[in-house]
Order: C-alpha cells, then sequence, then structure tokens
C-alpha cells in the first residue's frame, strides 16, 4: 500500500526537474540538474514570508490548503497492484473534488490580494477549470461503465487490454489526461510558466504575491499534480495483472516518458491565444465524449441515454 | 510670399533666416495644403527660444519627390496661447504636447495634452509623474489595470494604464518618461565633440550606430564636408548589421511572448552571431564607437570584410529558414494573425513613420525616398506589409532582414572597387553660423531625426533629437483597442519602439 505513495511521492519531486532538463537540452543549453527543483523548493522553506497589507488570514491560509488537499488527494491514486490509501465506491468523484477545493482556495487568495493582476489571474484560472472538470469526470465515468466498477483500485485492476474497446479506451483516455495535466499544471498551450508578462499568465500570477516557505508548498503542490496524472496514465497503461517487478521496473520509465513528452510540447509549438484556449477545452470534452459514447454503443446500453 | 523653403536631407546645411517665418494663420494653411496629400508626414515640429521669441520650426517630408519643406513661426514673448492644430492634424499632438510642456504653451484644442517625459526643464514645475491624472472611464462594469513602470522583463520602464472590461482593452494610455536624461540639454552643454558622439550614440542602445550616424552627419552637414564613398559605404553597411541584428533579436522575442522555445532559441542565439561580427568590426557588440564624424577608427578591411560575408551567409541562412518555419507554424500564426491591427487609414493620421508605416502598406522608407550616404547611389528595396497586424510586423523583420543581408552583399562588392579614403575621425571641425540643419537616418525602427542650430559664433544652439517612437507609440495604443489584455505584450513586442528614444 505504501510503496505506491511512495513512488508518487518521489516523482513529485523529480518530475519538474526532468522537464526542465529536457526542455533546455531542446534549446541546445546546459539546463539546471534534475534536482534543482527540488533544492530551489528547500531554498524557498527556509525563507521567511512577506505579506501585502491588503491580504487577510485566508492568503496565509490558502497555500497550506492547497498542499494538503493535493497530499490528500495522492491517497486516492492506486499504482498498478499497490492499492490506495483509501479506497471506496465512487473515490475519484472525492478526488475530483479535493483538487477543486484546493484551486478554489487558490483562487479566493488571489483574490485577496486586491491586485488587478492576480484577479484576472484567478478569474481565468477558474473558468479553464470550469471547462475541464467534465472532461475528467466524462472519462472516468466511461470506464467506470466499461468495466462495472466505481473506484479508482477496482476500475482500474478490471481494465481489460485484451479487447480492441479497452485499447481504444485507453488510449483516447492517455491522450485526454494528457492535455488535462498540462490545464492543472498550467503548461502550455493554455499557460506558459515560463512568462514573465503578466498580462498573459493564469496560474503563475495567482501565486505572485506568495513568498517563502508558501511559495514553497505551492510548488510542492505543482509537482505532486504531475505525479498524480503520471499515475493516472500509469494505470491506463500497464494492465495491473503484471506481477509486482514488472510494474516497479515500469512506473518510472511511463514517468519519464511522459515528462519528455511535457517538454517536446512545450518545446515545439506556440501557446493559445487566451480566448482560443476555452474552445481548446470544449474540444477535449467533445473527445471524452467520443469516449463515452463508443462504450454506451458496444455495451449496448443505448437505452440508458434519455 | 514664401511659405517654405525646400531642402534635401543629408544635403548642405541652410541658413536660419532662410526659413520663412509666417503667421500662424498662415502657418496653419501652410499645413493644411501639405497634410491634405497623404505623400507628406511631419517629420518633426519643435520650438526653441531665440532672442527673446519663441521659434517653432515645422518640417515636413514629401515622400514623393525626395524634398524636405522647412517652415516656421515665431511667438513673441508673454504670449502663452495658441489655437491646437492637433484635431485638424493628429500627427502634430506629441509634438504640440512637448512643446506645451516645455515651454508653457498652451494648445487650445488640444484633446489630451498631457506631458510628454516631465522633462527636467519644463515649464510647469508642478506637474509631477505621480500627481498625473490617467483618462478615466467611470462605469462599475470597467476595471482598470495598470501595468508598470517596471517591465516584467526588466527591460524599460514605462507605464501602461488599460481601461479594460473583462479581458478587452477599451483603452491604453501609455505613460512614459521615466528614462529622461536630459539628452538635448546635454549636447549644449558640452563642448567636446567626441563626448556629443557618445552622447547621441548613447541615446538608445539599440540604435547606437542610428544615433551616431545622424549625429555625424548633421555635423558634417553643418561643417560642409561630404563623406567619401568608401566611408558612405562602411556607414550603410553598419546601420544594416544593425538592423539584421535588431530584426533578429525581435523575432526571438516575439517568439519568447508566444512561449515558443525552439524559434526564441534559434533566433538569440542567431543574432548573437550578427552582433558578434559588429564587435569584430569595431570592439562593441552594439557598434558604439563605429560611426564618427568626417571619418573613422574603423575602417574595413578584407579581414572584416570575409567575416561579414561568412557569418551573414551562414546565419542569414538560418534565419531566414527558422522564419520560414515561424511563420508557417499554426500555434504561432494563431497568436499572430489578425492581432493588433492598425489600419492604414489610422497610420496616416497618427503619421506612423518607419517599421510601423511599412505594416500599414505605406511606403515610408527614408532610405528609399530621402536617401542618405550611400543610399543615393543604390536604393534598397523598400518591404512593405499589408496588413496591419502582429504577423505583419513579424513578416516584415523578416524580409527586411533578408533585403538587407543582399544589399549588404552589394555594398561590399561596391566597396572593393572604391578608392580607399582612410580618414580618420576630425574631432576639431568647425561649424558655420547661424545655419539650420536637418539630418535623417532610417534607423531599424524607422526615419530617426536630429536637428540642430549653430549661432553666430558656430556653436551649437539648439540640438533637436526625435525618435520615430514618437509617431509611433500611439500607434501601440490604437493596435490594442478591441483586443484582449492578453495580446498586449506581443503587440507591445511587434512594434518594440524606444523608451529610451522617447524620453532622452
Amino acid at each position: 500500500m505504501g510503496v505506491g505513495l511512495v513512488l508518487i511521492l518521489i516523482t513529485s519531486l523529480i518530475f519538474p526537474g526532468i522537464v526542465s532538463v529536457v526542455k533546455a537540452k531542446v534549446a541546445a543549453r546546459k539546463g539546471p540538474r534534475v534536482m534543482q527543483h527540488f533544492y530551489d523548493i528547500i531554498k524557498l522553506m527556509k525563507k521567511g514570508n512577506v505579506y501585502s497589507r491588503t491580504t487577510g488570514f485566508l492568503f496565509q491560509l490558502a497555500p497550506i490548503i492547497y498542499f494538503s488537499t493535493l497530499l490528500t488527494a495522492v491517497f486516492f491514486i492506486p499504482v498498478g497492484n499497490y492499492k490506495a490509501l483509501f479506497s471506496f465506491e465512487g473515490d475519484f468523484v472525492m478526488f475530483a473534488y479535493l483538487m477543486a477545493s484546493g484551486r478554489f482556495i487558490m483562487i479566493i487568495a488571489a483574490m485577496d490580494t486586491g491586485s488587478g493582476f492576480e484577479g484576472m489571474g484567478a478569474n481565468r484560472e477558474a473558468f479553464y477549470s470550469l471547462l475541464a472538470e467534465p472532461v475528467f469526470f466524462i472519462i472516468m465515468g466511461s470506464i467506470a461503465l466499461h468495466t462495472g466498477h466505481n473506484s479508482f483500485y477496482d476500475i482500474f485492476s478490471s481494465l481489460y487490454v485484451e479487447s480492441a474497446l479497452t485499447y481504444f479506451v485507453s488510449a483516447l483516455s492517455i491522450y485526454l489526461i494528457f492535455w488535462l495535466s498540462m490545464i492543472e499544471n498550467s503548461r502550455l498551450p493554455v499557460d506558459d510558466p515560463n512568462t514573465h508578462l503578466e498580462l498573459t499568465m493564469v496560474h503563475e500570477v495567482m501565486v505572485l504575491d506568495h513568498s517563502g516557505f508558501e511559495l514553497g508548498l505551492i510548488q510542492l503542490a505543482g509537482g505532486l499534480k504531475f505525479a498524480i496524472f503520471g499515475s493516472l496514465i500509469f494505470n491506463l497503461v500497464l494492465p495491473i495483472q503484471n506481477n509486482y517487478f514488472v510494474q516497479l521496473a515500469f512506473f518510472p520509465i511511463v514517468q519519464i516518458i511522459y515528462a519528455v513528452l511535457v517538454a517536446f510540447v512545450e518545446s515545439f509549438r506556440a501557446r493559445n491565444k487566451m480566448m482560443r484556449n476555452a474552445q481548446w477545452i470544449i474540444t477535449l470534452s467533445a473527445l471524452s465524449i467520443v469516449v463515452f459514447l463508443t462504450i454506451l454503443i458496444i455495451h449496448e446500453k443505448v437505452g440508458m441515454l434519455p | 510670399m514664401k511659405l517654405f523653403l525646400e531642402t534635401y536631407n543629408n544635403s548642405d546645411s541652410v541658413n536660419l533666416a532662410d526659413i520663412p517665418v509666417l503667421s500662424y494663420k498662415y502657418f496653419a494653411n501652410m499645413l493644411r495644403s501639405y497634410f491634405v496629400d497623404s505623400d507628406n508626414h511631419c517629420l518633426s515640429y519643435y520650438a526653441f527660444r531665440k532672442d527673446d521669441k519663441l521659434k517653432f520650426i515645422c518640417a515636413i517630408a514629401k515622400d514623393s519627390d525626395g524634398k524636405i519643406y522647412l517652415s516656421s513661426h515665431e511667438l513673441k514673448a508673454g504670449i502663452t496661447a495658441l489655437d491646437s492644430l492637433t484635431p485638424e492634424f493628429p500627427q502634430l499632438h506629441i509634438f504640440e504636447r512637448e512643446i506645451a510642456e516645455n515651454f508653457g504653451i498652451t494648445f487650445e484644442g488640444h484633446p489630451w495634452a498631457k506631458p510628454v517625459r516631465y522633462s527636467e526643464n519644463r515649464a510647469d514645475k508642478i506637474k509631477v509623474m505621480n500627481n498625473y491624472p490617467f483618462y478615466e472611464m467611470m462605469s462599475d462594469q470597467l476595471h482598470e489595470v495598470g501595468v508598470g513602470p517596471i517591465h516584467a522583463g526588466v527591460i524599460e520602464p514605462g507605464h501602461f494604464r488599460f481601461i479594460c472590461n473583462g479581458e478587452k482593452v477599451l483603452h491604453l494610455e501609455i505613460h512614459l518618461g521615466y528614462q529622461h536624461r536630459g539628452i538635448e540639454n546635454l549636447m549644449l552643454q558640452n563642448d567636446n565633440p567626441i563626448k556629443l558622439c557618445v552622447l547621441s550614440e548613447s541615446t538608445g542602445g539599440d540604435t547606437a550606430v542610428g544615433n551616431a550616424l545622424a549625429h555625424s552627419q548633421l555635423m558634417e552637414s553643418l561643417a560642409d564636408f561630404e563623406a567619401p564613398e568608401d566611408l558612405q559605404i562602411e556607414r550603410c553597411i553598419a546601420l544594416e548589421l544593425e538592423r539584421i541584428a535588431i530584426h533578429i533579436g525581435d523575432t526571438a522575442a516575439l517568439c519568447t511572448d508566444v512561449g515558443y522555445q525552439l524559434g526564441q532559441v534559434v533566433c538569440e542565439a542567431l543574432r548573437t552571431t550578427i552582433i558578434n561580427t559588429t564587435q569584430f568590426w569595431c570592439g562593441n557588440r552594439f557598434g558604439k564607437g563605429l560611426v564618427r564624424p568626417f571619418g573613422t577608427n574603423y575602417p574595413l578591411n578584407d579581414r572584416t570584410v570575409e567575416e561579414i560575408k561568412k557569418i551573414l551567409n551562414d546565419s542569414g541562412k538560418r534565419y531566414f529558414d527558422m522564419a520560414e518555419r515561424i511563420y508557417s507554424l499554426p500555434s504561432v500564426l494563431g497568436r499572430f494573425d489578425e492581432i493588433g491591427i492598425v489600419t492604414t487609414e489610422q497610420a496616416y493620421r497618427i503619421g506612423a513613420v518607419g517599421m510601423a508605416a511599412r505594416t500599414c502598406s505605406i511606403p515610408r522608407d527614408i532610405r528609399s525616398t530621402h536617401p542618405f550616404q550611400y543610399f543615393k547611389n543604390h536604393r534598397p528595396q523598400v518591404v512593405i506589409q499589408e496588413k496591419g497586424d502582429v504577423l505583419a510586423r513579424g513578416m516584415l523583420r523578416y524580409l527586411e532582414a533578408k533585403e538587407s543581408v543582399k544589399y549588404i552583399f552589394e555594398l561590399l562588392s561596391k566597396w572593393e572597387y572604391t578608392e580607399k579614403s582612410n580618414l580618420k575621425p576630425d574631432y576639431n571641425y568647425k561649424l558655420k553660423p547661424d545655419r539650420f540643419s536637418a539630418s535623417i537616418v532610417e534607423a531599424w525602427r524607422g526615419e530617426l531625426c536630429h536637428f540642430a542650430v549653430t549661432d553666430e559664433k558656430g556653436n551649437i544652439m539648439h540640438y533637436k533629437i526625435s525618435d520615430p517612437s514618437m509617431h509611433n507609440w500611439f500607434a501601440l495604443a490604437l493596435a490594442v483597442r478591441d483586443q484582449e489584455i492578453s495580446d498586449f505584450p506581443i503587440c507591445n513586442k511587434s512594434f518594440d519602439l524606444s523608451y529610451c528614444g522617447y524620453d532622452l
């Protein structure tokens, strides 16, 4: 049980480092050490905090709540054979709303600063996550329908690789979860983590006023998000029937491929125009509906439709 | 009655007394007859104190015949109000604001007579940057966003005040002056010609060659000197190298702003090779010290020519390949196309110059319309774009760089057969007394004007610099109207206007 959790936590520390190293290599730059991201967080954690006079207690509380909701969300994620800490019927709904409540508190904290920039960022973050939420639910709902189970562990453990439908569902779900993770982590094409221009930022501008320990927590949480989505992808890639050693060996490989993919996406394309983000996210929802309808039709559950 | 004095760019200076002095009414009529034709635009309109009077000089450039028309009017001491000409000719708005700020003249009817740069010698010392009343819209539905004066990328300081409806920009007010150093006054206080040259180079760090060339040309025309052919060619090559380097650097910056890493890193690297070539030539990457009046310390030699040819062939080709890729990549086009449009009509009305004009299908290029230096003998092709959006401004950079590379090769082949004069810079020049001279250079941004007036002893009495950004900042304000606020950074970058050139 604990092994999966440890794997996810280790991934969360290393993942951002791999992305930045690969990005640097693609750009023919030397790049930072893989662990640099981790050292930066330690450095931040040692620093004191600076608070704007316009902010209240909520602003100081938000990063801690944000981090703890994400950490709790991690407890819901199984890794292959390793069962999650919490597992019950419909746990993925709980998982999704834990993530959402973390984001909610960060949005409130950004509004608390009273800065024009952060207000805009909060507005955008709320809008995009609102649009992205259906994608996750439609995918998870479809897979639940396909397998007949409704907790993470049961869903993934009964996802048979043998049928063509499972291949199709898994492939499309991996694709969608990949882009979903890019939205959740405020990466390209929705947001650009490297930009210095406040007017174009989404997530970055919301955390502009945070400093020291709390900024460290926010960055840790960023790594956790990647690890969470990485584990979801891993569960879809590798059937749970494999033995423990194959699982253990494949987990880092899948994570590294995922990180390299993120870096490549960020290197070879430009980000979306802000207004087109909404359209783009809705396209993802449309794709997830394709998964849903396919499963409905193949399982002849069309009668369920109203 | 003579309404104006005709002169050519980079020709002899003119007698100050020969510039006709009109009454304000005639002056306005004269402008009316000129600006009715879109072929003409105002180079600069400024004032200076002469004896007890305030002398206003207006220089108008006519694109079709390459002439510059000079006209003036005077104001007796004590009179502090004039009718504003801005409502009729919007392109004068910035110049009237500048005169109003420096001399306390009220232009009645000026729509928004805000100070230009809060210069140290402004007439009204009570007006300071911090108590400036920004344009406001009283509505509960709208919100204001203030950006700067510290730029997020720590480039140059400027404050931008947006009035937005959600993500949509309704109005942008640009507030500059944070970099004011009093260059024009420093030009008068210094009598060391080397210092003057260095000062003009430092007016804008990205236009070092352009400014040094404009200054050198000005001094040479006031001293009745014409540069020999090889010196002219070398200056043109330096100017074009600067153009290529900045255009490549700006392409990189445009890619950065839309998060396209590949375009960014490739163009950044290529820009370095170009400015390193300038360093190889004169020891400074930005070409400081390369252009000097009456001669040069760094004449071209075979090794430098070899290096320039090698780098331009190699980096030039790579940049063109990269640019082709950038401007055909769907995700980049999605960010550039139809963003920040300035219409041709708007560009004419605000008197846009240089790149900003050429992206709105206005063929305003001093190298071709009012040629200077070697451009007189051999004019480069003027590159035009039509749409006036960010993509047009990006494409213009690519095409101009391409044209400049071609042009440098042509110049280099001409240079081989010119007689080498080996002139060293001469700082003991004597300027002719009571003269006025205009020197206009097409720097990479657009027409850069340096004007000087000498007194009866041949000392510089007044020095005026007009950066192309003076005309073009307003184009940015127009471009972002009705756009998303998140597109402001790429609009700003696509113009890449000068803060320090404007602040002086």
